[in-house]
């Protein structure tokens, strides 16, 4: 069924009797070509842009829970391509671009809204930087303007300019990022990779993974065995779990992020504000309601909930920027699961497994790449090569040294990012 | 949440710093092989459940072990590094 405008009037006219699934609940078959384990984000775009883009239809999702449930569903919903390191920037520089197309290329609204984002500097350092910043942006094709104090004025009039400790010397503007419906980027795939025949099986968690003379060939689960030439491992928040079914070490380790949405709001808070000095980063939701967040909890975590001393520092640093959302009450907070890598940037690659491919460590910036990183892994999966705006996402640099891209210059090491 | 420090008793998260998996002090000889140098930096079983960490308790500056489930967030037990070592 494609979706439009005037079959929203008309099934509004008929009492809405005309819709049907949007998905079919299939029985997994006994074997596939292509088997994704993780019904995520990432893992549903890679099953879409496999079927679109390479032609390979006989793919199954294997997802234990429901999909969409996990970090797709839990994140501020933030989408930007204002990386600086090569590596990182043409990849997500394509994902933006996959992204200003993405409702028109799945027929479905994922609510994607180029507010533009701020990142507020508050030192003349810090300003430098992010003028080097933006440069790298611009080279890349991206764009990014440099605002004064005045600027950010003009934009952000509700700031704490004058804070003694932080005061606001100017922001780094991007225009084209801001942000999407978390839930409706997760089911809009889900749909387009349905419709062009991937089996999407809820209920069915992979037990083991079947190895073969360093060949994969399939996988065991909830549900039975099935066979498969390729198996992705793409399970951002347990990778180390399902890697260790394929006896790999990852260098991988779970943290959890918190974040916190207050009651509904009218509009007030317009783009999309990060304060890096306070690690706080906030937007308003097409529902009135305050998203926000800040960092990690900085200690190994697989609970989905945070702590307080978070959460405190969270609350600080927003009244600490913009006081007047101090009498916002709070409605809820929540937590993720980050893979953290130890330089903080993501895995898409081959294993020494034949036919088994991995994409994990997305620490907390997985949302914005989903687009992205489908399209690479599918490109991977497909061709056997990494695709050319993933290419720097191997996982091997951390054994070798070559190829570290340490977005933050805090050290490529556990626990740093 | 809260961890107990071997010298100073049960205390607020805020006092003390993670400072990873309790693998670090199994730091490899120098002239072991890379692939054991790469376990030790990078690679990691990150098990949901029981792990055994560092943690840094800034008050009385003891670096200790904690034996802490992932999932839950309950501390077992928690151990000197003289403790820790044995």
């Amino acid at each position: 069924m494609r979706y439009s405008g005037l079959r929203v009037v008309w099934e509004g006219l008929r009492g809405q009797t005309g819709w049907s699934p949007v998905w079919r609940d299939p029985d997994p078959k006994p074997e596939y070509d292509v088997l994704i384990i993780g019904g995520g984000g990432h893992g549903l775009s890679t099953a879409y842009y496999l079927a679109k883009n390479h032609g390979i239809t006989n793919v199954a999702v294997l997802e234990k829970g429901y999909l969409g449930g996990g970090n797709v569903g839990r994140n501020t919903t933030i989408v930007r391509a204002n990386y600086f390191l090569p590596g990182n920037s043409e990849f997500y520089s394509h994902s933006l671009k996959l992204w200003e197309g993405l409702e028109a290329d799945l027929n479905y609204n994922v609510m994607h809204s180029q507010r533009g984002l701020i990142n507020l500097f508050h030192s003349d350092g810090q300003r430098d930087a992010f003028a080097r910043r933006g440069n790298a942006m611009i080279n890349q094709g991206d764009d990014a303007i440099v605002l004064d104090r005045e600027g950010v004025r003009r934009y952000l009039p509700y700031l704490d300019f004058d804070n003694p400790r932080f005061p606001v010397y100017g922001g780094l503007y991007h225009p084209r990022g801001g942000t999407a419906r978390h839930d409706a980027v997760a089911w809009g795939y889900a749909r387009g990779a349905d419709q062009r025949g991937v089996d999407l099986i809820q209920q069915c968690e992979v037990t083991g993974i079947d190895i073969e003379g360093g060949r994969v060939t399939g996988v065991q689960t909830a549900r039975g065995a099935i066979k498969a030439k390729k198996v992705a491992m793409i399970v951002a928040g347990r990778s180390s779990q399902v890697a260790a079914m394929a006896g790999m070490r990852l260098p991988i380790e779970s943290h959890v992020l918190q974040a916190f949405v207050t009651e509904g709001l009218k509009p007030c808070i317009d783009h999309v504000v990060s304060f890096g000095m306070g690690h706080f980063y906030i937007s308003q939701s097409d529902k009135g309601g305050l998203v926000f967040g800040g960092d990690i909890d900085f200690y190994a975590s697989y609970a989905q909930r945070g702590n307080l001393p978070m959460k405190e520092h969270v609350m600080e640093a927003g009244m600490a920027l913009m006081p007047m959302i101090g009498q916002a009450r709070v409605l809820r907070s929540w937590g993720g699961i980050m893979d953290m890598s130890p330089d903080g940037s993501p895995i898409i690659d081959r294993t020494h497994i034949d036919g088994l491919f991995l994409n994990c460590g997305w620490c907390y910036g997985g949302f914005k790449a989903v687009p992205g990183s489908g399209y690479a892994t599918a490109h991977l999966i497909a061709t056997g090569d990494p695709h050319e705006s993933a290419a720097g996402f191997r996982l091997d640099r951390f054994a070798t040294g070559v190829g570290l891209m340490d977005e933050e210059g805090t050290g490529a090491q556990h626990n740093l990012h | 949440m809260r961890l107990t420090c071997p010298y100073c008793g049960e205390r607020d998260l805020r006092e003390f710093t993670y400072k990873g998996d309790a693998l670090a002090l199994l730091r490899p000889n120098e002239d072991a092989d890379p692939s054991d140098w790469t376990d030790y930096l990078h690679n990691r079983d990150n098990p949901a459940g029981v792990t055994r960490e560092l943690w840094y308790h800034g008050c009385c500056g003891t670096w200790f072990v904690a034996e802490r489930d992932t999932v839950t967030h309950v501390t077992k037990r928690t151990l000197t590094l003289a403790e820790a070592r044995e």
